[in-house]
């Protein structure tokens, strides 16, 4: 693909990877040390709840960016899978009291499930048209949720209790459950890298780069497409039940289409196809909404804003600019 | 048998109902084809332009006392000029890369709109009244009463969807933009200036969104989230035509609007996602749409 | 460009990423200090009915209500909930969690009200709510540490459904947006329209969001030949289906009047009398309607986007005036140490205000005072700007609301 390519933006088409520790290059294992330090340190200085939502929105950012950063398909659309994996966790721990391991591993099985048959349908386009159907088809997913009775329509579900790990560890306090969240985001982490580093992956790359050579070299290309974007849906329907379990609530903000736009914002400000910018494009975000809460329609303005300058002048994002200054690839 | 004639009258209203919202999807979609075709760039800020028409109505006449007409012509012409600028400045250094670009610069020119709109004006909407002289067109048919300003509406999409189709196929001007869009290296070789012709392009396709924002004005609350209602069913119009096809933005769009109209009588619940599923339904038997070339 | 990138990431280096979080406690401070936060919509759909002007009124409650001359300290801050409930949720937590707030008022959409409803329950704190309209609040939800202040759906139906019926308007049709709020407006109306002798000639459901054009919908109610035509929608919705309805002339004639279940008079503003007159509306507070309301909006001074108060609004002022009576009179450190008690004190004490006059709280929460049935006034009979209502019709305070025992509020049952 072309230099302006979207996914070669963060610096992702380097042509040889050296593997080293779980297949990291050594700037990206020592980005991710720091990473783990900060994960486990920050909950003793910063409020735990803000940082769980942190988390949350960097897994789904991460499932985001396998699609964007490796198979160079912009979805448009993955608030559906965010926000049905929120409901159907949130319900299964209300309504069955299911317990809080199970009913979030059901919210990523949603994700998958839904992700299966609109993959299905979106693949067979590309580029803007695959970015417009999968926003069409995650608003039919909105009228769903509105409708459906489960969903609880516009109050949402509401009181989701968080459970009792393992019949074990009682979430409900804070710092437990944010441990908890910590290690559902470090796996997803490093399962996506895994994915990425694996043959799977490169074909995914090779795709990414150049489809109708991989497809020349005997690869049923739509078939990895459709599983990038099943792991990716089901990931972000992880995220999703997560978040619905921290919050106590899932509700239609989580399937709403600007719910896409944020994914899509949050990966772009860490640089689109990087492995850490998703995660500190999350932390940027979440931390900017906290903040500008109090000036109601300017957050609006200000993340339109944003947009515009990444577009316009960072297209590689806050990791993709570091490791260009630095000269690595984070 | 009487049952049929009752569901039939039922019918005749909603086509025309119908239609009044296929104009608004033509218009819409026309402006999105144009822009897209020549600037290979989707314009999610289609919408916040199409707001845009509607506050710039409702500016000239509350602020400058000029009218429904005289905003008809300054509305299209101011918006259409912001829109120049946003190319100028914005869109122009995207050309070279990725389409997708494109699409996340207008979404986050969309926000920048519609915020700054929500600050200035609220949300809870302001009016702008329907001009008297339309009271005669009013059609009375029985029961049914169709206010003229709505048989405007319609006419005047036509007639603006034909002239713009007339433009670009049967003028000189037309040849070159449909030249440019084939081989812009070979038109600029021939001394045609392509960059400006974009700009015009997009400030033309803007225009329209806003002309169709002052179209709506009237029948509908002038609010900062009303373009946001319309561009995702829009940009299934759009799909469902195929992308880029003038005529296929135009068909789809009047189309889609009499499937609707329909739709309200018999299942009301559906009316809001029945485009989307003839989107699924048209993708899987089309990929390209109805009217684009794959 | 590059000069552009510099100064972006200038920007971007200043500002507080990670920063200023601080997982601090602030209950150490200022046992003398009751901290009042207001959360609504100061950006979308609501903010000219709650939004600024509602925290306005919390600061005019504040100032007349004479605590701070008593010594005690209070604070007012306010934040947007975007009508999102995990906004709402978030900043909710952090003020109870980390900030010592000890009241959370206003909280217009549903949602949100319900989910701030079990975190203040959880924390032990007051929740006042004034702008959301879910009669669950005082029902399924009920909670010891909330008062529901200004009006629900079941009184706006009540009210606007069996009032309409005495005035003559027999046969009902609804235009519903197709969602749970909307089924429950249609659903409770229907009861009392019934109940009052009247008949439901049919409804049409309305694909919610994204209906922009109502003139179908109205056509089909037309058709009905209804009396009244329903409109079992909010905001938006309702305020393209009362536009529309006026272009199409639906109420020419007088035959059909349009009743909106959840109209507030800053949307009658929006529409302006050419488009909303005679349209019949339900609520418990109205600018004009005494001596003392207008005293009240006049000692208010000017509101955000110039609007006059809205019941919303009145409810923020009149249910913090109310608490900080309850706090002068048990103390601030027993208000603040529990919710529940300063709820219950408020429950103890009649109400009195200039807003919605003599009143009291139910044990389950529900404040009660008198609804009134208004018309909007044609552009002729407007004496000047903002005179929108006239009079049809009041329901006394007892008879306005949900009994008691048909709620299932849990706290009332044993």
């Amino acid at each position: 693909m072309a230099e302006g390519s979207i996914a070669a933006a963060g610096g992702i088409a380097a042509r040889h990877e050296e593997a080293g520790f779980l297949g990291f290059t050594r700037p990206q294992a020592l980005a991710f040390l720091v990473l783990v330090a900060a994960v486990l340190v920050s909950p003793f200085f910063l409020y735990p709840v803000f940082l769980m939502k942190i988390l949350c929105f960097a897994l789904f950012a991460c499932a985001f960016n396998l699609l964007i950063g490796y198979v160079g398909l912009l979805s448009f659309g993955h608030a559906a899978y965010f926000g049905m994996g929120a409901y159907v966790t949130g319900y299964a721990a209300k309504a069955w009291s299911v317990p809080p391991e199970l009913a979030i591993l059901m919210g990523g099985a949603i994700g998958a499930a839904l992700g299966l048959p609109f993959g299905w349908l979106a693949i067979r386009r590309t580029g803007i048209y695959f970015a417009m159907i999968t926003l069409a088809l995650a608003q039919m997913v909105y009228f769903f949720a509105l409708q459906a009775p489960f969903t609880g329509g516009e109050d949402g579900i509401q009181a989701i209790p968080r459970g009792t790990l393992f019949g074990i560890f009682d979430l409900t306090a804070d710092l437990t459950m944010y441990w908890l969240v910590a290690a559902i985001f470090l796996v997803g982490f490093l399962l996506i890298h895994r994915i990425v580093h694996s043959p799977f992956g490169q074909v995914m790359k090779a795709i990414r780069d150049n489809e109708p050579r991989a497809t020349s070299l005997g690869y049923r290309t739509d078939d990895y497409k459709l599983m990038a974007f099943v792991l990716s849906a089901g990931l972000a329907g992880i995220a999703g039940g997560t978040k619905a379990l921290v919050f106590n609530i899932a509700t239609l903000t989580d399937v709403l289409w600007t719910m896409s736009g944020e994914v899509v914002l949050m990966t772009l400000v860490g640089g689109l196809g990087t492995v850490f910018g998703p995660v500190v494009g999350a932390a940027v975000i979440i931390t900017m909404q906290n903040y500008l809460a109090e000036f109601g329609a300017w957050v609006t303005v200000i993340q339109g804003g944003i947009f515009i300058a990444c577009v316009l002048a960072f297209r590689r994002g806050v990791v993709g600019e570091i490791g260009n200054a630095l000269k690595v690839k984070l | 048998m009487d049952d049929l004639l009752f569901e039939l009258s039922l019918i005749l209203p909603q086509i025309i109902l119908g239609l009044v919202n296929g104009a608004f999807y033509a218009l819409l979609s026309l402006g999105l084809a144009i822009i897209f075709g020549m600037l290979n760039v989707i314009n999610f800020a289609h919408g916040a332009q199409f707001m845009m028409g509607a506050f710039a109505a409702w500016m000239l006449l509350n602020w400058l006392g000029i009218g429904y007409w005289g905003a008809l012509v300054l509305a299209p012409l101011l918006v259409g000029i912001i829109g120049i600028v946003i190319e100028k400045t914005m869109i122009a250094r995207l050309y070279k890369l990725d389409h997708l670009y494109g699409l996340l610069l207008t979404f986050g020119i969309a926000l920048v709109i519609e915020g700054i709109f929500r600050n200035e004006f609220g949300s809870s909407g302001l009016s702008y009244a329907t001009p008297p002289e339309f009271r005669a067109l009013d059609l009375e048919l029985g029961d049914f009463f169709l206010p003229g300003y709505r048989v405007w509406v319609v006419i005047v999409a036509v007639v603006m969807c034909l002239a713009t189709w007339l433009v670009i196929e049967k003028t000189r001007i037309g040849a070159y933009l449909r030249a440019a869009v084939e081989r812009p290296q070979l038109v600029q070789a021939f001394g045609v200036n392509v960059p400006r012709m974009m700009t015009l392009t997009y400030g033309a396709g803007v225009a329209l969104a806003a002309f169709a924002g002052v179209l709506a004005a009237p029948i509908y609350s002038v609010h900062p989230g009303m373009g946001a209602n319309f561009i995702i069913t829009v940009f299934a119009v759009v799909v469902i035509g195929g992308m880029g096809s003038i005529l296929g933005a135009v068909v789809t769009g009047f189309m889609l609007g009499l499937v609707q109209g329909i739709t309200d009588v018999f299942w009301s619940e559906a009316s809001a996602t029945v485009v989307f599923v003839i989107m699924a339904i048209v993708l899987l038997t089309r990929p390209a749409g109805l009217f684009g070339r794959a | 460009m590059s000069l552009n990138r510099r100064t972006l990431l200038g920007a971007a280096a200043t500002a507080p990423v990670w920063g200023a979080l601080p997982y601090r406690s602030a209950k150490a401070q200022a046992a003398n200090t009751i901290r009042i936060a207001v959360l609504n919509d100061q950006s979308g759909l609501y903010r000219d009915l709650s939004g600024p002007g509602s925290t306005q009124c919390v600061r005019l409650a504040v100032q007349e209500s004479g605590i701070t001359q008593r010594g005690i300290n209070v604070e007012v801050v306010e934040a947007d909930h975007q009508n999102k409930p995990d906004v709402g949720s978030t900043v909710a937590r952090q003020w109870l969690d980390r900030d010592g707030v000890d009241v959370i008022v206003d909280v217009p959409t549903s949602s949100v009200a319900l989910a701030v409803n079990n975190l203040v329950r959880e924390r032990n704190k007051v929740f006042l709510n004034s702008g959301a309209a879910t009669s669950d609040l005082t029902g399924a939800q009920c909670s010891p540490n909330t008062v529901h202040w200004t009006y629900d759906t079941w009184m706006l139906a009540q009210s606007t459904g069996g009032a309409m019926v005495r005035a003559g308007g027999k046969s009902w049709f609804f235009i519903t947006a197709d969602y749970a709020f909307g089924h429950a407006l249609e659903r409770d109306t229907s009861n009392f329209v019934r109940s009052q002798g009247g008949e439901i000639l049919g409804s049409v459901r309305t694909p919610f969001p994204g209906t922009t054009d109502f003139s179908s919908f109205l056509q089909q109610a037309q058709r009905s030949r209804a009396q009244v035509i329903g409109l079992a929608n909010a905001g938006g919705d309702t305020i393209n289906s009362i536009k529309q309805a006026a272009e199409f002339r639906i109420t020419r004639g007088g035959r059909t009047k349009l009743a909106g279940l959840l109209v507030f008079v800053t949307d009658v503003h929006a529409l302006g009398l050419e488009v909303a007159q005679g349209l019949v509306l339900s609520e418990t507070f109205y600018w004009d309607m005494n001596d003392k309301t207008r005293g009240f909006t006049q000692r208010l001074g000017a509101m955000p986007s110039n609007v006059k108060p809205s019941m919303v609004q009145a409810g923020c002022y009149a249910s913090v005036l109310h608490y900080l009576k309850a706090v002068g009179d048990m103390g601030v450190a027993a208000a603040k140490a529990s919710g529940a008690e300063a709820v219950n004190r408020m429950k103890a004490m009649p109400t009195s205000d200039d807003c919605f006059g003599e009143g009291t709280i139910r044990a389950d929460g529900r404040k009660l005072h008198p609804c009134f049935l208004f018309e909007v006034k044609q552009p002729s009979e407007s004496r000047g700007a903002w005179d929108y209502y006239k009079l049809l019709g009041t329901t006394p305070a007892e008879q306005a609301f949900r009994p008691m025992n048909e709620g299932g509020c849990a706290l009332v049952r044993s």
